[in-house]
């Protein structure tokens, strides 16, 4: 694969590129989705791909394809060229530099390719059993799915970058059904690992099935403004957004509210929060981002101070920094842009009822919806659906639905009041792994 | 123009052979080719500028309950034949001999202005005129950015029934995104135009949506924080139309349905709304984003009442789910690419117009919210919990519309909510979007004119 890579990069400078990058990838995958202990469909894919990046000095193209014949890479390597044409000028449009590989252990699982559909079918269809079986009141399951993937992706440069690596992954979610009362109620139960024998099936069937038969009887809560404990999954999806924010390609544009905020306190102590692309239980890590650039740890807010952004070569660049290996990339088909690998949220000394008692009263909130329409992303202001537990007394109290919870991303960091003991790996929104989180106060929409 | 069939009949018919070796009722295959092109301006710099080509196909089998699927990039004959393999169930359950094909000549969608052939520099030139359009609106836009994307997608599709037919599909639209800056406050503005049209579609005054961006972005930097609490809510014309999306039409797509994980199900022919309320899913409209000649099944596209006076009087099938159910598709049976499985799902959905007048419904709130746009919206079909992020909203005072807020949420459950619309307007608009579900993306079409829900829950951060 770095071969062709190598020499898409030779057809994309003979186009006319003064420099030029192709990012090759080939991946094999499968899908089990099941449904009243019957297999619903089973999916297996190939893709094979290429995507090359050429310059014209400061200006960019970017082209990719899938027919990887001679003939197919000169016609893409001749659209990159020609598309950096009609690019304007950027002075900090370069492309990155070699630099000595990093390594991470393990990202290759052989139980992917060792496991048989047959085997697949039997966890998908053990998630669901678990699940049916963990309560009377789950009424079905909507869909229990098991998907893994095995990646090899290679990426060569015209400066010198030359890299290659395999990576699989996988993961096994369902959406159990609670009934009762005429009510219907959803839980989603998931897990994510390296290779199918990572997985536990009776862990997800109960997590979805818990999950949904806790919002039995649900109504909605008062308006009030109270402390509020997220679960993992909740915290999660708000660390992903601030993952986006602290991204230099928003703060260089103007477009994050963390701009112009580096040594300023923007979060509570309480609250520490790296990016590491080099995590061995990390979805996203790998030895180098999607340009080539080693991936790395970067410690992004400590003792409340934001240390610094994420960065890629070309934001890098314009902010007279180095690229921290945030360079992402969605595939073949995607131009590199920064984005966060893993985003580590340091655990804290609580337990998830010291936390509950720390609130007092308040909600714990175990889902949200909305939030690609729900935040501003240059504001940081949001609000966005939820549903929970009322804490009362410092304990669990009935479940809530139907109910807002509206903050702006840097008052819910400086009002972080403490974290859980117990982290977890959340796959939603990116790679992200967080304990329980209590925030002192939040605006609650209800009746 | 009638362009030549992606594969060969002969070869698919090998290929449909091929799939049912091992078993299956019914067998397809689906080949592609995609070609795209996309750039952005930002800083006032043309960027970002990209095109692609991909070919492939998918081929599945449908054997008892269970779909066997596998896909490939290339349209080579040895391609197509390995993902047949792959996709033959290796049941030994009963067969069926492929029916012989018989081709069906669907009629694209007519494209005046292939994309393709418009100078790539006219392109950039659009970008620049929106882009001196929105900064010039005002001192205070800060930023502006703006992109422009053309997608060209040829299908084939033959199956064991005998269908052998094919679409050639061109979209085109143009995004734009508005910040405001002043004392103190930060506001957004975004807007979007886009068909299943050539380039025609940028002919008249395609940078008047960068205004609007830059107007609704102005507009907010005197916003206050949104209320709290439950009110009546009107929402506007055009991208409002997404409240009926989430709150009826993804509870109407019969998958959910036959799971029973949609609170629609069993209440075909049950009054669901106020007779004032009728609605349609139309993947017929002319030039309409969400709208092709036939669905990813080769089914053509329909235009289907699912609500008639308040009453529920259809679901939205793909061919597998209308089998189960023993309807015909009513061509709801889409796909994002040759990598996925084809689902119901919407094509264009909207509430037709009705007897009202917007300003006469707002002067009759004594106090409530009036949501003129949406950022985007989410349900869950199995409970009908659905949520909205409001990206303009004011609020309204005795019958007027008052002052802007920022940050607004609407928040309800589908069965409540839609019966409590109690006003619905005279005036109509559609708007494009792209719609997510099952990991899948396909451009659908929203539309309505103003829409008065009696009571809502409005999430802001104004106690």
């Amino acid at each position: 694969l770095i071969e062709l890579a190598k020499s898409a990069v030779e057809t994309a400078l003979a186009a006319g590129a003064s420099d030029a990058e192709a990012y090759a990838s080939e991946e094999s995958g499968r899908e089990v989705r099941v449904h009243g202990g019957t297999v619903e469909s089973l999916t297996a894919a190939t893709h094979r791909g290429v995507g090359i990046r050429a310059w014209r000095g400061g200006r960019v193209g970017f082209a990719y394809g899938t027919d990887l014949s001679e003939a197919g890479i000169s016609a893409i390597a001749a659209k990159a060229a020609e598309a950096a044409a009609l690019a304007d000028e950027d002075e900090f449009a370069t492309p990155p530099r070699p630099a000595a590989g990093a390594q991470v252990a393990g990202l290759s699982d052989p139980t992917v390719s060792e496991w048989s559909s047959a085997k697949c079918v039997e966890l998908a269809l053990a998630v669901e059993r678990a699940a049916l079986e963990a309560d009377s009141r789950i009424a079905g399951v909507e869909q229990a799915v098991y998907a893994d993937s095995a990646d090899r992706v290679a990426i060569s440069s015209s400066t010198g970058v030359a890299g290659e690596f395999e990576a699989t992954s996988c993961f096994a979610y369902l959406q159990a059904l609670a009934e009762s009362d005429g009510g219907r109620e959803t839980g989603l139960g998931f897990d994510l690992a390296r290779g199918p024998a990572g997985l536990d099936p009776e862990a997800i069937g109960s997590e979805g099935a818990d999950r949904a038969v806790a919002m039995i009887g649900a109504a909605k809560p008062p308006s009030r403004a109270c402390p509020v404990v997220l679960d993992p999954t909740v915290a999660a999806s708000f660390v992903a957004l601030i993952g986006g924010a602290v991204g230099a390609g928003s703060v260089q544009r103007g477009r994050s509210p963390f701009a112009g905020r580096i040594g300023e306190e923007v979060a509570s102590e309480a609250l520490v929060l790296h990016d590491d692309g080099l995590d061995p239980d990390g979805a996203n890590s790998s030895p180098f981002d999607g340009e080539g650039v080693p991936r790395r740890r970067t410690a992004l807010i400590e003792e409340g101070r934001l240390r610094t952004y994420l960065y890629d070569t070309y934001t890098g660049r314009r902010g007279d920094a180095a690229s921290t290996g945030n360079a992402g990339r969605g595939g073949y088909r995607s131009l590199p842009s920064v984005a966060a690998s893993n985003l580590l949220v340091a655990p804290g000394a609580l337990s998830f009822a010291d936390l509950l008692r720390e609130a007092g009263e308040g909600v714990y909130v175990t889902d949200v919806a909305g939030l690609h329409s729900g935040v501003n992303p240059v504001t940081g202001v949001f609000s966005v659906g939820a549903s929970g537990r009322t804490i009362e007394g410092g304990e669990l109290g009935a479940p809530v639905r139907e109910f807002t919870i509206a903050s702006d991303l840097v008052s819910m960091l400086r009002a972080v009041r403490g974290a859980g003991v117990e982290a977890r790996w959340v796959p939603f929104g990116g790679s992200v792994r967080t304990p329980p989180l209590l925030i002192g106060e939040m605006t609650i929409g209800g009746s | 123009m009638s362009r030549p069939a992606l594969i060969e009949p002969a070869v698919a018919e090998r290929v449909l052979a091929r799939a049912l070796a091992g078993g299956g009722e019914f067998a397809e295959v689906f080949a592609e080719r995609r070609r795209g092109a996309s750039l952005a301006i930002d800083e006032s710099r043309i960027e970002s500028v990209q095109s692609g080509a991909e070919e492939g196909a998918g081929v599945r089998v449908i054997a008892g309950g269970t779909t066997y699927f596998a896909h490939v990039d290339g349209l080579d004959p040895a391609d197509l034949e390995r993902a047949a393999g792959e996709a033959a169930a290796a049941l030994g359950s009963e067969r069926v001999e492929p029916r012989p094909l018989r081709a069906v000549r669907a009629s694209p969608l007519p494209i005046e202005r292939q994309p393709e052939d418009v100078p790539a520099g006219r392109k950039a030139e659009l970008l620049r005129e929106l882009d001196e359009r929105g900064r010039s609106a005002g001192g205070e836009i800060a930023q502006f950015s703006a992109s422009y994307m053309e997608a060209r997608r040829e299908i084939s599709v033959a199956n064991s029934d005998g269908l052998f037919t094919g679409d050639d599909r061109t979209r085109v639209r143009i995004g734009v995104q508005a910040v405001a800056r002043s004392e103190g406050s930060v506001e957004t503005g975004a807007e979007t135009l886009g068909a299943h049209r050539g380039f025609e579609l940028f002919d008249g005054d395609p940078a008047r949506i960068a205004e609007q961006a830059a107007r609704k972005a102005l507009a907010l930097l005197e916003a206050g924080p949104a209320p709290v609490g439950s009110m009546p809510v009107v929402v506007g014309g055009g991208f409002g139309g997404v409240l009926f999306h989430e709150m009826t039409g993804h509870g109407l797509e019969a998958d959910h349905v036959q799971k029973g994980a949609s609170v629609y199900a069993g209440k075909l022919g049950e009054q669901v709304a106020q007779p004032l309320l009728s609605a349609y899913d139309d993947g017929r409209l002319p030039g309409e984003w969400g709208s092709d000649a036939i669905d990813d099944e080769g089914v053509p596209t329909q235009k289907t009442l699912v609500v008639e006076d308040g009453r529920l009087v259809s679901f939205l099938y793909d061919r597998l789910r209308a089998r189960r159910d023993d309807v015909p598709s009513t061509g709801n049976g889409r796909r994002e690419s040759f990598r996925h499985l084809p689902i119901p799902r919407m094509t264009n959905t909207y509430i037709a117009p009705g007897e009202a007048e917007p300003e006469a419904m707002i002067a009759e709130v004594p106090k409530g919210f009036y949501a003129v746009s949406f950022g985007g919206g989410q349900v869950d079909p199995a409970t009908g919990d659905f949520v909205f992020g409001v990206s303009e909203g004011y609020l309204i005072e005795g019958g007027r519309v008052t002052r802007p807020c920022a940050g607004a949420t609407l928040i309800g459950n589908c069965l409540d909510a839609l019966n409590a619309i109690d006003a619905v307007g005279t005036d109509f608009e559609m708007k494009t979007g792209i719609c997510g579900k099952g990991g899948q993306r396909v451009p659908v079409g929203t539309g309505q004119g103003h829409v008065r829900i009696k009571a809502m829950t409005v999430g802001g951060t104004q106690a």
